[in-house]
């Protein structure tokens, strides 16, 4: 099958998106199909030989943070270009409503595309603006997926219609197989301490690292030798400016780290804690976690709990509360047994993010749409007189 | 006096060249459903034939055999107006019949049952989301139609009103906790 995805967001830049697109691609070229990712990037970036470049992305403030967006003509031309040399059988648009490079194919592109909502931001008031021009945009799309039964009902409320539930995929083999590192591990201090782990932007409120810091007093209080590691990139002295500075030296701030040693963090770990605040839609890393088999704590998000399998797969706190971050953390570090128990049940419940049965799904609704339709092709808007024609009949 | 008449042809141009922009999305939007249609007949009729299959190849009980069987049989034989009811009772059947993970298990182990229970799997998978993608269609179809422009102009045509099509695909909970090899 010839396949044609579509990424919103610059190739060069990390994110939830195009980590996923990755893998999707992958997953698909080492199953045979002929697989053309269309994202944004500099011209000069390396880019693996199955991703083309739309162009440089600018910069703009959009949905609460400075996204880098492709529009105008350059653009829209390489849309073109990129769906009259593909010849796709089918074109999968990642979050179509962004105003970037998924809405241009949207105007662009006929026959099956399929697409897939990442975020579930609440309706905003561009989108109530743009609602008459998404519409007729989102009218081509034949297949919607939502990544996560939230964002399902959000696309629901917001858009109408309906989407098929698949969430993102994991390498759980990948995290399952790393080898912990024993300076990650508590080692003997695990009587009075333990471990935590915490990925994602130190300067990202969202993130919500500064909650986790806020609850950090208490759990040091009762167990002293406890160390926070923190893998991501921001400004760490900022981070730490709450925190008394005797306890500073507990907190241990590793950078942006590899995909194997985020790995191995996460199989060091006694607990991996995802305060989180809001603006996710699904909560990858939470996945990721327990395929390396560390015991997850999470806020109490819609996302996150449906991730955890509302409590079974990993335990909630109250969203934004760092003292039940604390109690529950210190709970749970002194139970080995109940950790033992998140642990096996987590390994169990990452079974179905697995790409061979997210991309199996995927694949299915590729085959779904492309039964009884015929392949992409640009939309020439020609045939205005067929059109006039119908108008008078 | 010019100036105005040039006015009511640029306004009426405007309004004529929207009106075709409309009816294109409306063609659009029919040819969506006619394929959201036949994708979703032609999962419907391939759940029938491994059902019908499963249920002649001798691996389940007797009792369970006919049950599948009259379901199958029924769903694919029934008329236009009693396909959704004949299609609700196949997925009543089905998970009637392997409410049991053992029934499953007893389907895997006979000889090229991995190949129809896979088959199975992905066809009580599939109408679900094919039948989300056609109604999807619909409802897109149907807000389009409602609106004023499209009625006072006619825009339609003679293409009937699109309906969606209710009926039950929840599909057996041992076939769709798909375990990975």
């Amino acid at each position: 099958m010839r396949i044609g995805i579509v990424c919103p967001y610059a190739w060069d830049v990390p994110g939830g998106v195009q980590f996923h697109i990755r893998d999707l691609a992958e997953y698909f070229i080492r199953l045979g199909h002929e697989v053309s990712v269309l994202a944004p990037a500099d011209d000069d970036t390396p880019l693996p030989p199955y991703v083309v470049s739309a162009g440089r992305a600018v910069p703009v403030p959009y949905n609460g943070s400075v996204a880098r967006l492709n529009f105008g003509f350059l653009s829209a031309a390489r849309v073109r270009r990129w769906l009259h040399e593909g010849a796709f059988d089918v074109i999968h648009i990642h979050e179509p409503t962004s105003p970037s490079l998924g809405l241009l194919t949207c105007w662009a592109a006929q026959g099956p595309i399929v697409a897939t909502f990442h975020t579930s931001n609440p309706r905003s008031r561009a989108m109530i603006a743009a609602y008459a021009i998404l519409q007729a945009a989102l009218e081509k799309i034949s297949a919607r997926i939502a990544v996560s039964e939230y964002a399902r009902r959000t696309l629901v409320e917001h858009l109408g219609g309906d989407a098929v539930v698949i969430p993102n995929g994991v390498d759980v083999h990948f995290f399952a197989k790393a080898e912990p590192r024993p300076e990650w591990q508590a080692g003997a201090d695990r009587e009075d301490g333990g471990t935590i782990g915490f990925i994602g932007r130190i300067d990202e409120p969202r993130k919500g690292l500064p909650v986790l810091m806020k609850a950090l007093p208490k759990i040091l209080a009762a167990r002293p030798r406890t160390r926070l590691l923190v893998a991501g990139r921001g400004d760490t002295e900022e981070a730490v400016a709450t925190l008394p500075p005797e306890l500073r030296s507990r907190v241990e701030f590793l950078g942006m780290v590899s995909d194997e040693d985020k790995a191995r963090l996460l199989r060091s770990v006694d607990l991996y804690v995802a305060p989180n605040t809001g603006g996710e839609s699904f909560g990858i890393i939470l996945v990721e976690a327990m395929s390396a088999g560390a015991p997850v704590l999470a806020s109490d998000l819609d996302a996150f709990a449906q991730v955890l399998d509302h409590g079974a797969a990993g335990e909630l706190f109250a969203n934004e509360d760092a003292d039940a971050l604390a109690d529950a953390a210190l709970r749970l570090l002194g139970d080995p047994k109940r950790r033992a128990e998140l642990r096996a049940r987590g390994s169990a419940h990452v079974r179905r993010f697995d790409w061979s049965r997210v991309g199996a799904d995927i694949l299915s609704v590729y085959e779904t749409v492309t039964d009884g339709a015929a392949a992409v092709a640009a939309d020439e808007r020609s045939g205005r007189r067929a059109r006039f024609g119908l108008a008078r009949s | 006096m010019t100036a105005t008449l040039i006015w009511i042809l640029v306004a009426l141009v405007v309004i004529g060249l929207y009106l075709s922009w409309t009816a294109g999305r409306l063609d659009r939007l029919h040819s969506r459903i006619d394929a959201a249609r036949a994708a979703l007949d032609a999962q419907l009729v391939r759940r029938a034939s491994v059902a019908q299959e499963v249920a002649t190849s001798g691996v389940l009980d007797p009792a369970a055999s006919i049950v599948l069987y009259e379901a199958a049989h029924a769903a694919r034989q029934a008329e236009e107006e009693q396909r959704e009811v004949a299609e609700s009772e196949l997925s009543q059947a089905l998970r009637a019949v392997f409410a049991e993970p053992e029934q499953l298990v007893a389907v895997r182990e006979a000889p090229g049952g991995e190949q129809a229970a896979r088959e199975l799997t992905e066809a009580v998978r599939r109408v679900p989301m094919a039948r989300r993608f056609h109604n999807d269609a619909v409802r897109a179809a149907r807000a389009l139609r409602r609106h004023r422009k499209v009625r006072w102009f006619r825009l339609a045509g003679h293409a009937p009103f699109p309906l969606a099509v209710e009926m039950d695909d929840e599909p057996p909970a041992a076939l769709t906790d798909r375990q990975t090899p």
